[in-house]
This record gives structure tokens, C-alpha cells and sequence, in this order.
């Protein structure tokens, strides 16, 4: 395999591995928390959409992005006001938001199917781009990908140092626990899964405005699902999530360089690859309670009800 | 006029560091506190006493700010004041160490005591470790800041509980039920922390129900009935009894002495059990040896997590041991036999958690009643019998007094107490020639408790065999007729109870086995195989 081909793959890697890091970036935050929220796919569609329409409109690719994270917010609002504020079941709240946001967005969206957008540029950090391999895989990109990472270390930062990051944890770990020694519960979750929200909805944008410029009904292609097994996969460690993201990501472009090499491998079959990935991982995670018991967090996916 | 009397109301608190007058609050068809008048002196050990269901808890709930009274006033240091919530508690001076800790597991202890204090104060780490540390050699109480909860034992746990709670400068600490986690040598050191930090000022509430502990460390004690103070003593002068009738309203036996039997031909018997724990937070059993025979009632004492619970799910069949024949009952090994087959060989277990292990929450009684007794007819050709099912609850509920709106009560409704009465006597009725039951009277009331006691001595009169596994040391010596303690998940020698001392069992909850061999008083027991019930008032 010749060096071009490498980089090549690796840069495509990075820039497929992105969605999907910031989306289970979220999702992470708001499983800490306890809260598990299955609507990341609907919440990438509105953010799709939204940040098409709007730069599409006003010609200003910033806005877009910021548009979409609000759509975002906007989704796991709805979402936050019935699963925290009414107390519903969890997945099936999680799942009627992916199928209303997959049904809005199509709806919303349908005038601007087909549209032709200049997307995000990419920038090529000045220096560092010019390392050999490393500069252009990792340095060449849009400035999403870059956000994506300043994110990524921001939070892993927030959990490792922050009382507030601390705070997270330990409301998904006890909620009643957390009530007694007076932190507020419901103002942690509903934060958590507002940022949530906005990264879905980011991660959406990205689609839609970096990685292919246009907008077409269920463009996510099921990678809010493959975001929600990452953070599985990453077993809710932050910097887990950045290796399952590459994987992949890799392994979602994997069939195409594989038909470049001239190998034929249903590229369907290949789709599968992180899901058994995730598979493997739970199988791993479930030998052991202990690994269970001190990476998940306990009050996930409970409705959360203050003795008081 | 009116002012006059406020400030003789204001005059006469001023100098108590926590004054209540009146204190109502009511649930829904209960009356949970009653105008309920409470006085604490600075530097006071206060004892809060009352049975389960008392009004204990809610009046602490209040104190600390997480219910608010329906009426009454509270001052603090001679203010009035109003404590909505636990935040405003802690930031009066309030702190409280609840009786199931609010810990975080996957944290360290440094992160659990940063989370409860107020931000400014955490931010630097190290600083908050050596903060600790001061507090924990000051009060002598040993804990390492570094270390994560879910590795350390309860007692350890109720440390970083009262350390948290002591660097908030409290000038009030409520402990609820706090030894009733700790072996009696922990209960000792507790004590001595807490005369240091009432000789320097601090008000100490202690909620208890075990009175010889009241005696041994509080200055004075509020006593509580359904809801209404029915008392106020100074523990040190009263006695125990004339506490205990303050509780119970009437002239309770305390400790009602059963005749002590030995068994006869052995029913269970476990031979070198070896089970390694299942998780970290387990106990690995080690080589336990002991048999019961039949018409005996032989009891583990042991402070929780020492292996009790494994042992219980090793005799149940909820965990299958690796020989068929480590565990032999009635002759046969069953070492491998699943839950339903052992209790088709006449074996009933009564688990420690009532709710979601003994019976299903959400089920009405009929419904728990079937889940157990399922081999008593009550079912034919795999449809149930409604009928019978109701009669077979009616008569649970008839026999032991359970208190609940018929059979179809949801079990959540019920008391610990009543709830606890209707299952053991579920399995009671069934017969068994062997019971295992984890904590029978924990956190049930005196009344319920007599029940309880009463029907485990019929039925081994009867004789059955029975296995009473408990932390409450008391309960045991009055029960047993043979008695041994788990420590690390080994087993001390089990020896028949009369001639054993409270203090020798002590020390085999904390592994000292050796020292304490004594020649066996095996021909002092008395017999008493059939002798009737002695009644208690």
C-alpha cells in the first residue's frame, strides 16, 4: 500500500470519525448524568436541516452552525420537558424524538432537497500542516473537526477537575444521594442534556454544512445510532470515545477503500463492523460486574423521582 | 400582651442551640408528628427515641430541611427560623449522617466530601485532603481521603459520612441509627468521637431504638409514640425499662428470655463451603463448616458485608455451589438444586430485603403469597386457584396480625413490620423443616418484632430447623440456642448460647476466633424440647 493511500484513508477517517464524535460527546455528558436519551438521531436531522436552511438563507456558514445547535437544544428540550419534567420512560421518549425529528426534518427540509451550498472550508493550520503525514492528516481540516477536538479535551478536562464535572457523575450515580447533600438534580440533568442537544445538533451541521454541502431527507444514515453504541463502546470515558470515533469512522469508509484496492466486500456487510465492535465491548463490559458497576452510571435510564 | 409573650418565648430559647414547639406534620391518614416539643443545649447529646414509625424520621426530615412542618416553629440559637431545604440547613450549622449513607461509590473520598461542601471551599484538592486529615486525627477518626468508597467497609463509610459532615462547622450533628452498622468495639470509638465533639460545643441528636446504647452516651432524651412526645428523661438516671414503656406505651417485656434447647438429629449440614466473591464488593466464603439440627434455632451474627449475604444465596440456591455435596439437608446433597427445588425438599428462606427480594413491590398480597407458596396446591394444571390463593393470604394475615387492607394490599404499603410478619409467616405456614431468614425484626418495631420472635420459637418447637442470620446481637442471644459469627467470611466456633457472652461473640465479629476457645458448658443446656410459649404482654 502506497504512503498517498494511507493518508488519504487516515484523513477520511478523521473527518467520518467527527459526527460521531461530537454526537456521542454529548450523549456521554448526558448519560453521566443518568439521563439516556435515544433521540440523537432525530436531534442530528433538525440540526441538518436547520443549519442547511439558514445558511442557505443568510449565506453565513456560522450561523448555520450556531442554527443547528439551537435545533438541537430546541429537540432535547421538548425531550428534557417529558423525561425529566414529566418523568416518562426514558427510551420510549428517546425513540418517538428520533422518529419526529427524522418525520419534521424530512417535512421542513423538502424545498431545499438539491440545493447547491459552498460548505465550511478547510483550514490548513499554519506550521503544523506542514509536517509530513502527520500535518496532513491531522492539521488540513475544516474548522469543525478542530472544535471538535478543542471540545472533546474541554470535557474530558470538565470530568477530570471540575466540581461541576464531579456534580455530573454523581447524579447519575445516586440521584437521592446527590438530593441529600443538596445538589440539584434536575438542573444537572437538564443542562446535561441540553449540551447533549447542541452537540447532536453540531454533529448533524457538520453533516450538512462540512462533510457533503447538501441537504437530503435521513442524510445522518443511521449515525446517531452508531453514536449511541460508541458511548457504550467507550465504555462513558471521554477518551475512549475519541479511539471508538476514528474506528468507526474508519470502518465506515472502509468499503471504499476497499473497492479502491479492488477487494469486493458488500459494503453493507462492512456497516456492520461498529456494531459488533459495540457487541464485543458489552460482552467484555457484562464478564465483569465491577467494570459495570464503576464505569456505568447506576441511575441510568431511571426517571428520577425527589423523595421529598 | 402579645409582644410580652413573644419575648418570653424568645428569652426562654435563647440559650438552647435548637428549639422546636409544636412541630405538626400529617401524610395522607397519618398524624406523623403531633405538636412535638424539642429543646437541645449546646454540647448536649440528645437522644431521639421511638419504634419504627414513630415520628422519628420525620421529625429529623424537618430538622434537616427536606420536609417542611404543616405547623410549629423552630428556633436556632434563639431565632426564629425556617429551614426549607438542606442547603439552608447546612448553611444554619445543621449536618446529618443518614442511616443509608449518601455516598457516591465510584468517587473518592476527597470528591464525596468536596461535593457537600459549598464551592469556594473544594476547589483546591490537596488542601481539602490535609483538611481531612486534621478533622479525622483530631475526633479519631481514621480515613484515607485518597481512597474510593466502594472499597471501604460501612464503618469506614460512616466516618467519611460524619467527617463531611463535621467540616462544615455544624454546631448540630443528627447521626440517624448510626451503630446499627458497626460491630460493638466501632460502636465504642464512635461514642468516644462524639463526647469530643459535644465537650467542644457541638449538639449531637442520636436517633436510636437501642436504649443501652441511649444509656451509655446521651445526656438527655426525647421520647416519641405515634407521633406525640410521650416523654422526656435523662437516660442516665431512667432505666431501660421505663424508657422502653415511654416507647411502647405499655409495660413491654424487653427481651423476653425463650427456654434454650439443643437439637436433634441434624437437618442441614454444610461441609467446608468454599465460594469465591462474585464482585469486588462481595465477601469470598472460606472453608465454613456448621450443621442444625432439628427443633434448634442457630444464629450468625456478624456485621453486614462479612459474607452474610453470600452464605444466605449459597443456602437458597440462588448461587449453586460447586460439589453437590457441600450442602447436605435432610440426608440429600443439594449443593446444586435451584431455589424451587430446594423448597420442594422443604426449605423456605425469608431474604433481608423485604421489598424487591422477599416480596414484589407492586404486587398485592395474594399475588406475594403465591410467589412462595406456589407447592401448596394453589395451582392446578398450571392455573391458579384464586380462591385458595385468597385464603392462603387471608390465613398469613389472620395468624400474624399483618396489618394491611386485605389480600389485595399492594406490599409497598404495608410497614416494615407488617410486611415483615407477612413473610415470614408465608413461609411459616408452608411448614418447612428448614427456614433460613436474613435480619427477621431489622428495623421492625418492638410489637411486630415479639411477633416474629414468638412464631420463629413455635416453629422450632415444632422441629424445624431454622437458621436466623443478624447484626443485631441481642436478637440472637434472646432467640439462638447455638450461636457462631462471620468475619472476612469465615466462621467462628458455634457454640449453644448459654454459656456464651455477648462479648465473646463480639470478638469473633472482628476475627479474633482463637482467643477466645473456652471449654464447651455442653451439659448446662437445659432441655426444654416442647415446653409452651411463655406469653408476653
Amino acid at each position: 500500500m502506497d504512503i498517498d493511500l494511507i493518508t488519504n484513508v487516515l484523513f477520511a477517517m478523521i473527518r467520518s470519525g467527527t459526527p460521531l464524535l461530537l454526537v456521542a460527546l454529548g450523549e456521554v455528558v448526558c448519560e453521566k448524568s443518568g439521563v439516556l436519551n435515544l433521540g440523537q438521531e432525530g436531534m442530528m436531522l433538525m440540526g441538518a436541516v436547520t443549519g442547511f436552511i439558514v445558511s442557505v438563507s443568510t449565506g453565513n456558514l456560522l450561523l448555520g452552525v450556531i442554527a443547528g445547535m439551537m435545533a438541537g437544544v430546541a429537540m432535547s428540550l421538548l425531550f428534557g420537558s417529558l423525561a425529566l419534567g414529566l418523568r416518562t420512560n426514558q427510551v420510549a421518549t428517546g425513540l418517538a424524538l428520533t422518529i419526529f425529528g427524522t418525520g419534521l426534518s424530512a417535512f421542513v427540509g423538502t424545498d431545499y432537497v438539491g440545493k447547491p451550498l459552498a460548505g465550511i472550508a478547510p483550514l490548513a493550520i499554519p506550521l503544523l500542516s506542514d509536517i509530513p503525514l502527520l500535518g496532513t492528516v491531522l492539521f488540513r481540516h475544516d474548522p469543525l473537526v478542530y472544535t471538535a477536538l478543542i471540545l472533546l479535551t474541554l470535557t474530558w478536562a470538565f470530568f477530570r477537575f471540575s466540581r461541576p464535572g464531579l456534580m455530573v457523575k454523581a447524579v447519575g450515580e445516586n440521584p437521592d444521594s446527590a438530593t441529600s447533600i443538596g445538589l440539584p438534580v434536575l438542573t444537572v440533568r437538564w443542562l446535561a442534556v441540553s449540551f447533549g442537544g447542541a452537540m447532536a445538533g453540531l454533529g448533524g451541521a457538520y453533516l450538512s454544512l462540512a462533510y457533503t454541502p447538501l441537504w437530503s431527507e435521513g442524510m445522518t444514515a443511521g449515525r446517531g445510532w452508531i453514536a449511541l453504541a460508541l458511548v457504550v463502546f467507550a465504555s462513558w470515558r471521554i477518551g475512549r470515545v475519541l479511539l471508538g470515533a476514528w474506528l468507526f469512522g474508519l470502518a465506515s469508509i472502509m468499503h471504499l477503500v476497499l473497492q479502491g484496492m479492488g477487494a469486493s466486500i458488500s459494503s453493507n456487510l462492512l456497516a456492520t463492523l461498529p456494531y459488533l465492535a459495540t457487541i464485543v465491548v458489552l460482552v467484555i463490559l457484562s464478564s465483569n460486574q465491577s467494570k459495570i458497576r464503576m464505569m456505568a452510571p447506576m441511575s441510568l435510564g431511571k426517571p428520577f423521582h425527589s423523595r421529598m | 400582651m402579645h409582644n410580652a409573650e413573644l419575648f418570653e418565648t424568645r428569652s426562654k430559647s435563647s440559650s438552647s442551640r435548637i428549639r422546636c414547639q409544636g412541630i405538626s406534620k400529617t401524610y395522607p391518614g397519618v398524624v406523623a408528628n403531633n405538636a412535638v416539643d424539642l429543646d437541645i443545649q449546646p454540647g448536649e447529646i440528645h437522644a431521639l427515641l421511638g419504634e419504627n414509625g414513630a415520628g422519628k424520621s420525620t421529625l429529623m426530615k424537618i430538622l434537616y430541611g427536606v420536609t417542611l412542618p404543616d405547623a410549629g416553629q423552630i428556633w436556632w440559637n434563639g431565632q426564629p427560623v425556617s429551614i426549607p431545604s438542606p442547603a439552608k440547613a447546612r448553611e444554619l450549622g445543621i449536618g446529618m449522617v443518614f442511616q443509608h449513607f449518601s455516598l457516591f461509590e465510584t468517587l473518592t473520598v476527597t470528591e464525596n466530601i468536596a461535593l457537600a461542601l459549598p464551592p469556594g471551599e473544594a476547589r483546591n484538592r490537596k488542601h481539602l485532603a490535609g483538611r481531612i486529615q486534621d478533622i479525622s486525627i483530631h475526633y479519631g477518626i481514621p480515613v484515607d481521603p485518597d481512597r474510593h468508597i466502594h472499597s471501604l467497609s460501612t464503618g469506614e463509610r460512616q466516618r467519611v459520612e460524619i467527617i463531611r459532615c463535621l467540616l462544615q462547622n455544624i454546631n448540630l450533628l443528627i447521626l440517624d441509627e448510626p451503630t446499627s452498622v458497626l460491630t460493638p468495639l466501632e460502636v465504642e470509638k464512635l461514642f468516644e468521637s462524639l463526647r469530643k465533639l459535644a465537650a467542644e460545643g457541638c449538639s449531637i441528636l442520636f436517633i436510636s431504638h437501642k436504649l443501652n446504647e441511649v444509656q451509655a452516651l446521651c445526656h438527655s432524651a426525647t421520647v416519641l409514640r405515634n407521633g406525640t412526645v410521650t416523654g422526656a428523661c435523662d437516660p442516665r438516671m431512667s432505666s431501660a425499662q421505663e424508657m422502653a414503656s415511654l416507647m411502647v406505651g405499655s409495660h413491654t417485656e424487653l427481651g423476653v428470655p425463650y427456654p434454650k434447647v439443643s437439637g436433634g438429629e441434624s437437618v442441614l449440614e454444610i461441609s467446608s463451603l468454599n465460594a469465591e466473591r462474585e464482585d469486588p464488593f462481595g465477601t469470598t466464603l472460606k472453608n465454613l463448616s456448621f450443621c442444625v439440627g432439628q427443633g434448634e434455632i442457630l444464629g450468625i451474627a456478624g456485621v453486614a458485608g462479612n459474607g452474610q449475604k453470600e452464605l444466605l444465596k449459597l443456602l437458597s440456591g440462588e448461587r449453586l455451589t460447586h460439589q453437590q455435596d457441600t450442602i447436605r439437608f435432610s440426608g440429600k446433597s443439594i449443593g446444586r438444586f435451584n431455589p424451587a427445588a430446594r423448597r420442594k425438599a422443604g426449605m423456605a428462606v425469608v431474604p433481608e430485603e423485604r421489598l424487591g427480594r422477599g416480596a414484589v413491590p407492586e404486587m398485592g398480597l395474594h399475588d406475594n403469597g403465591l410467589l412462595t407458596g406456589f407447592l401448596g396446591g394453589l395451582i392446578r394444571r398450571g392455573f391458579l386457584r384464586h380462591k385458595k390463593i385468597n385464603r392462603f393470604a387471608e390465613q398469613v394475615i389472620q395468624q400474624f396480625s399483618v396489618k394491611a387492607h386485605g389480600v389485595a394490599a399492594e406490599a409497598r404499603s404495608l410497614s416494615g413490620g407488617n410486611l415483615q410478619k407477612f413473610i415470614i409467616g408465608r413461609e411459616i405456614l408452608q411448614d418447612p423443616k428448614l427456614l433460613v431468614c436474613a435480619s427477621p425484626t431489622w428495623g421492625v418495631d418492638v410489637g411486630a418484632a415479639n411477633t416474629i420472635h414468638q412464631a420463629l420459637i413455635a416453629l422450632r418447637d415444632q422441629g424445624a430447623a431454622i437458621v436466623v442470620i443478624s447484626e443485631d446481637l441481642d436478637e440472637l442471644f434472646q432467640i439462638s440456642d447455638r450461636i457462631g459469627a462471620l468475619c472476612h467470611g469465615q466462621l467462628s466456633p458455634v457454640r449453644p448460647v448459654p454459656g456464651t457472652t455477648v462479648e465473646q461473640v463480639g470478638s469473633w465479629m472482628t476475627g479474633a476466633f482463637d482467643a477466645t476457645s473456652v471449654p464447651q458448658p455442653e451439659e448446662q443446656i437445659e432441655e426444654h424440647p416442647q415446653e409452651p410459649q411463655e406469653a408476653t404482654h
